[in-house]
């Protein structure tokens, strides 16, 4: 499902990066952890389709990333790929049902019963109609979950989903997110440093 | 959800950086648009109430004062001319028609004009209920004058002397209504109408009170006086040649009612032209101040964007979600501005009514405003352009690496 081979990447001569290959099959879970600066960011950016990567390969559902236009990835990622940010980030004039309504719109979707049953199931539907920033912080990482799925991603990539939080919430939310996945039938990606995860995954690279 | 409703809610969301933008444009184009509807509702109005007069002749003075009087009814008159003076103008080969009006008298402030029939079908005045004058003291009642009075059929007026509310009154002047007349969208409108010798007949007795019967005013033929007379010439040729010898030769003056409205125009047109490049230029500045808004949020609003990227937007969509909040507005800068415009129409005409007893109460969109309706949307456009291209270049991943 996920096969990367011999990817490099460097921004502006300066900073230089080659990953590792990665060999991900269908209905597997992956940790991917390594320190501060070992390019753990622009390894998600990468799958995700925000960076093109210098060279090498990325094949993600049977597509050659790097083969794709911009415009063409942005289709991919729509249709494919659902992202949960270190910090979340909404579109703060508008409410939660609203952003997911907006994720649906740019993905030609429209499906109201879909934005309740994630709320629900995240426990924050009577926010729906909250500004995002009357949210708490564990209300807003719960969104940006809703978020991701929303669109019924086949692959989820979480960046940092736990590194503020401590061991009790980040055992929570982890949970949360795999539960998710599963309930929604999606792939699920961890880029992380927290090195507490790895007993939540059983497969996990170190970069 | 869609991009233009996205649009609206950021719009919103920051209602005070944007209703500053809004405010600066609806005064613009407000202004502009406010003086082109003043600018040609009086235009129409001047030039419709102008209709077959070539020149007007009258008492010597200002020849603006003598058509505002006399074409227009809202200035005082020169004086008096001797209607046998007047009589041997009207003789002239060059005149094709002359009607002979006088005046002197109102009836809450509402001016009573003597003038031959002629007068009435000069302006296609139709009698919507009763009948002409056949006698003197009777009386024709401009449409305004008998909807803002409620005057009916048979009502007497007592006159008062003078052109405004507060002079003497007449007990002779008793006027009987007789017809009222159709709105005609012209001078008459506000006029009360009535034969001339009802006129002379009120001052004869004023004047003179030791005049008693009537008889004797047909002596005295030669010191009736009237106030002035509307010419039309046979060939518009004379209008080079005629006024001139009139105001060499004689001691009446005569002045040409097209070129002295056009002399108007021409000095109050510079102040118009003044205040509308003041008001182009608060166009532009509101253009500024929403380039600036549009820059600042896009600043602060670019986690959003990159967020809205992410989650699978193109570039294009992005763009265009910035130029439609600008777009959205200067055009309801737009919208607003002609309404602020319409209601400032209104206020003035509610203005000029009482003072003048003019209205102006047409509030079509004029050709003018459709290009203000343009420029709008240019502003708009243009100063999204650079933010949109911004927004267009963006770099999601560094954004969202930065975070």
């Amino acid at each position: 499902m996920l096969k990367t081979k011999e990817v490099e990447f460097n921004y502006d001569n300066q900073m230089f990066f080659k990953f590792q290959n990665i060999d991900l099959n269908s209905n597997e879970n992956l940790l991917i952890i390594g320190e501060s600066g070992v390019g753990k960011t622009t390894l998600m950016h990468l799958l995700a389709g925000l960076l093109k990567s210098n060279s090498g390969s990325i094949k993600l559902f049977d597509k050659e990333l790097n083969q794709m236009s911009s415009y063409q990835l942005d289709s991919f990622r729509k249709n494919n790929i659902g992202i949960v940010f270190q910090r979340p980030h909404f579109v703060n004039s508008l409410t939660v049902k609203e952003n997911l309504q907006l994720a649906q719109y740019i993905a030609n979707k429209n499906d109201n019963t879909r934005i309740e049953s994630i709320l629900k199931n995240l426990n924050i539907f009577e926010k729906s109609n909250k500004k995002t920033n009357q949210l708490s912080q564990g209300e807003k990482q719960r969104v940006s979950i809703a978020l991701a799925i929303v669109n019924s991603p086949k692959l989820i990539l979480a960046d940092e989903p736990t590194s503020s939080l401590d061991d009790n919430n980040c055992s929570k939310v982890i949970k949360l997110l795999k539960k998710q996945a599963t309930d929604f039938g999606a792939q699920l990606i961890v880029i992380t440093h927290d090195s507490r995860l790895k007993k939540h995954f059983k497969k996990s690279i170190e970069l | 959800m869609n991009i233009f409703k996205l649009s609206i809610k950021n719009i919103f969301n920051k209602p005070l950086s944007s209703s500053i933008s809004l405010a600066l444009l609806v005064l613009g184009v407000g202004i502009i648009s406010l003086l082109l509807q003043l600018n040609t509702l009086i235009k129409d109005q001047m030039d419709n109430n102008l209709r077959g007069i070539d020149m007007v002749v009258g008492a010597k003075g200002s020849p603006l004062q003598l058509i505002l009087s006399s074409v227009y009814h809202i200035d005082s008159p020169t004086g008096n001319i001797s209607l046998a003076e007047a009589e041997t103008i009207s003789n002239n080969r060059m005149v094709g028609s002359s009607i002979k009006i006088l005046y002197g008298d109102n009836y809450k402030g509402f001016r009573i004009v003597g003038a031959e029939k002629k007068f009435i079908e000069l302006y296609k005045g139709v009698i919507k209920e009763g009948k002409d004058w056949d006698n003197p003291y009777e009386v024709l009642v401009g449409s305004k004058v008998y909807e803002k009075l409620k005057i009916n059929l048979g009502d007497e007026l007592i006159s008062s002397h003078g052109l405004r509310e507060t002079g003497q009154s007449h007990d002779e002047g008793t006027f009987k209504v007789v017809g009222l007349l159709k709105p005609s969208n012209s001078v008459i409108d506000q006029l009360i109408i009535t034969s001339p010798q009802s006129v002379w007949d009120i001052h004869e007795t004023h004047d003179h009170d030791e005049h008693e019967n009537e008889h004797e005013h047909e002596h005295e033929h030669d010191n009736r006086e009237i106030t002035a007379m509307l010419i039309k010439f046979k060939s518009p040729m004379n209008i080079i040649q005629f006024p001139r010898q009139i105001n060499e030769n004689t001691n009446l003056q005569a002045a040409v009612p097209s070129y002295e409205i056009s002399r108007l125009f021409k000095l109050f047109g510079f102040g118009i032209e003044t205040l509308s490049y003041l008001a182009y230029l608060i166009i532009i500045v509101s253009g500024f101040s929403l380039f600036i808004n549009l820059f600042n949020s896009m600043r602060e609003r670019k986690y959003e964007m990159a967020l809205i990227r992410t989650l699978g937007a193109s570039r294009f969509q992005l763009s265009t979600m910035i130029i439609f909040e600008s777009l959205v507005l200067t055009i309801s800068g737009f919208i607003l501005g002609l309404l602020f415009s319409r209601f400032g129409v209104m206020f003035v005409s509610s203005l000029m009514e009482e003072s003048i007893n003019y209205n102006l109460n047409s509030l079509k969109i004029l050709n003018e405003e459709y290009w203000l309706l343009g420029l709008s949307v240019l502003i708009g456009v243009v100063s999204s352009l650079i933010p949109a291209i911004q927004v267009y270049k963006m770099n999601i991943s560094k954004i969202l690496a930065d975070a």
